[in-house]
């Protein structure tokens, strides 16, 4: 039996993963593209994490479970719902961008209708948020999971601490999941933690803590199941660690120059889950060179399209700017 | 009507409107079984159970944030933060996130949440258990914060905010839960945000105060009034979003204004309602606007004597009404 069979993924189950990691790093390419062209003033990306993005979404049910991702997590996004026409409405800031209605940055997700809830820019904030919403859903007698997501430079902030702390004294349907990229902007993981893995600190709060290869689009899907699973059956929280790699700089405005070698990104490169992945799915006969090339013709169709539309999709109305401070 | 204590009408507020709404609950340290540490919350675990009164691990920001995170999804979290001098860890999870919710996610999501912490000075609380800090939070749009001076808005204000569906802070004065008693409609009784109420009508100089230091005016405008001043006084029971309307009739009903409040004075609450007038009643006015406020340090020192200096009393409200009926 394949890898995927045993872990009860259909063939259409995993062709579907990878269509999203294909979606979403041709989005990430199409924003990042756009703001050198000077078309969008500020992109942060995902690049080299779709893998970690997309395992970890697929253990969750869209329909089901709640969202609080961070603002690197385009693959959760898009399997609970959002669209290519979605995100580039996002990028440009356009009056119909779900998202704000062209108020935020690109990359702060939120939509009531897919339960992704909406996120801020100082991290880590979104985690108690996660906590508050298994907690209502116990309340209600709502069987779900809360699912949220940060990097690992985030867990040292004490929204995370005191987040994970309160699930853990209530044993409450969270799954953290920290996508470890190995820098936090510049500053790498040995000047972030005091422990070897972020995974580590779970152990403190009382409840398993998992390191995964974030490369590993299987691995990563097996332990979040686990994890969701674990949660659903009342056993409380689990704190996901994937080991990942951020391609690109930090965001449209940052320079990885001055803070890791070249050598080490090329490396990286190599190690990608898209090309890993996509080649498991060849080895497996579940794809062929033919459906690969007609799968990522689809998407670029689709970001073309959804890139027109979003370009001349209109902004809002300035005065838009002064609705809904309050319920109206 | 029933003469309640300003505590009780807190905690009838609460218990009626969980009674009323399964999306009501509580969450803060301490205010399960001990029923919190002032007792506004006592034997509601009784009733409804730990779930629904729910003791916290002691971490506020955490305390604010799984309430807005309840709040998103759709419950009616009532949380406590034991000091409003404690609400600093908070503040990151109340200015970023609960402010800001319905706002950045252009009404998609909003955060029908309230935050009660006492407030205030005068019970030998020393620096961190006495603060005023309705300032802090005043700059901020997507807040609403109210301070109800007597039992019946206590419960009015309170059942209110439960019900609001934006964020509401809700500063109790600790000085006040025992000392102040009043009619308190039985039943349902909401007060609506953002409407000031006049405590005395008068025509010599006006008085603009929120908080227990309507009690002290009240008690130095009885004073003045023996001694031929008469006061028009105005508590204004929201202090987000300010009453604008009554504010300025209030100015412009004696021409003389004098604000006062407990927090200290530069960039309070004070400020702004001085500017409101100055904006919209300055050729009505016959004197400049004055102000009576905490002095500009810190916090409030546990020594007696300088604590007392702190503090506002009935007789340092009355000397600034005579200086400014005498203008």
């Amino acid at each position: 039996m394949s890898r995927h069979g045993e872990l009860g993924l259909s063939d259409d189950d995993v062709r579907n993963m990878y269509r999203y990691m294909l979606m979403t790093r041709a989005l990430d390419d199409r924003l990042w593209l756009l703001n050198r062209a000077g078309k969008i003033p500020f992109v942060v990306s995902c690049k080299g994490q779709e893998g970690a993005q997309v395992g970890a979404a697929f253990a969750l049910e869209a329909g089901r479970d709640y969202v609080l991702p961070y603002y690197r997590d385009l693959g959760v996004a898009l399997v609970f719902g959002q669209t290519a026409t979605d995100v580039m409405l996002s990028g440009f800031a356009k009056w119909e961008d779900p998202n704000s209605g062209g108020r935020q940055m690109p990359g702060h997700f939120g939509s009531r209708r897919h339960r992704i809830v909406t996120g801020s820019s100082p991290v880590s904030t979104q985690i108690p948020h996660a906590v508050g919403v298994a907690l209502a859903a116990r309340l209600r007698g709502e069987r779900l999971v809360a699912y949220t997501s940060f990097g690992e430079g985030s867990s040292n902030q004490g929204d995370f601490h005191e987040a994970c702390n309160f699930a853990g004294v209530h044993r409450l349907p969270v799954v953290f999941f920290c996508e470890n990229n190995g820098y936090a902007i510049s500053v790498p993981v040995k000047k972030q933690l005091g422990c070897e893995r972020v995974a580590d600190r779970a152990t403190g709060y009382g409840f398993p803590g998992v390191t995964v290869d974030g490369n590993d689009v299987l691995g990563v899907y097996s332990a979040m199941k686990e994890a969701v699973e674990r949660a659903l059956r009342g056993e409380g929280p689990t704190l996901v660690e994937a080991l990942t790699y951020r391609l690109n700089p930090h965001s449209s405005d940052d320079d990885d120059r001055v803070y890791r070698t070249r050598e080490e990104v090329e490396d990286a490169k190599n190690r990608d889950a898209v090309i890993a992945f996509g080649q498991y799915l060849q080895a497996q006969g579940v794809l062929s060179d033919e459906t690969v090339g007609d799968l990522r013709k689809e998407i670029a169709q689709l970001v073309d399209a959804a890139t027109e539309y979003a370009e001349k999709a209109s902004y809002a109305p300035p005065e838009e700017a002064l609705k809904y401070v309050y319920a109206e | 009507m029933t003469v309640k204590l300003y505590i009780d009408a807190i905690r009838d507020a609460i218990q009626e409107e969980m009674r009323r709404d399964a999306s009501v609950f509580v969450l803060g340290e301490d205010v399960g079984v001990r029923g919190g540490v002032f007792r506004v919350t006592q034997g509601l675990i009784e009733e409804f159970g730990e779930a629904r009164i729910m003791d916290t691990p002691l971490a506020e920001s955490a305390i604010a944030g799984v309430a807005i995170g309840a709040a998103a999804y759709g419950m009616k979290p009532i949380a406590e933060i034991q000091f409003a001098d404690f609400i600093m860890p908070a503040m990151n999870q109340i200015i970023s996130e609960a402010a800001k919710m319905r706002y950045r996610s252009n009404n998609d999501w909003h955060c029908p949440l309230v935050i009660r912490a006492p407030y205030g000075g005068g019970v030998h609380g020393a620096l961190y258990h006495s603060q005023s800090l309705e300032a802090l939070f005043y700059h901020v749009p997507g807040l609403k914060i109210v301070m109800p001076a007597t039992a019946a808005d206590a419960k009015g204000l309170l059942t209110s905010a439960i019900r609001d569906p934006d964020p509401v802070l809700y500063f109790e004065h600790k000085g006040m839960y025992r000392l102040i008693k009043d009619d308190v409609p039985d039943g349902e009784h909401t007060v609506p945000i953002g409407k000031a109420a006049v405590r005395r009508q008068g025509a010599d100089i006006t008085v603009i105060t929120y908080g227990l230091m309507v009690h002290h005016a009240l008690e130095a405008a009885q004073e003045l009034e023996s001694e031929g001043v008469s006061t028009e006084l105005l508590d204004l029971r929201t202090v987000a979003p300010l009453d604008r309307d009554a504010i300025v009739a209030a100015a412009r009903k004696t021409g003389k204004v004098l604000i006062v409040h407990e927090d200290n004075k530069t960039g309070g609450v004070g400020a702004e309602v001085s500017a409101i007038i100055a904006e919209e009643a300055l050729f009505d006015l016959d004197a400049p606007i004055a102000r009576l406020c905490g002095p500009d340090i810190p916090a409030m020192p546990f020594s007696p004597p300088m604590e007392r200096f702190y503090m506002l009393d009935p007789d340092k409200i009355a000397a600034a009404m005579r200086r400014l009926a005498a203008f």
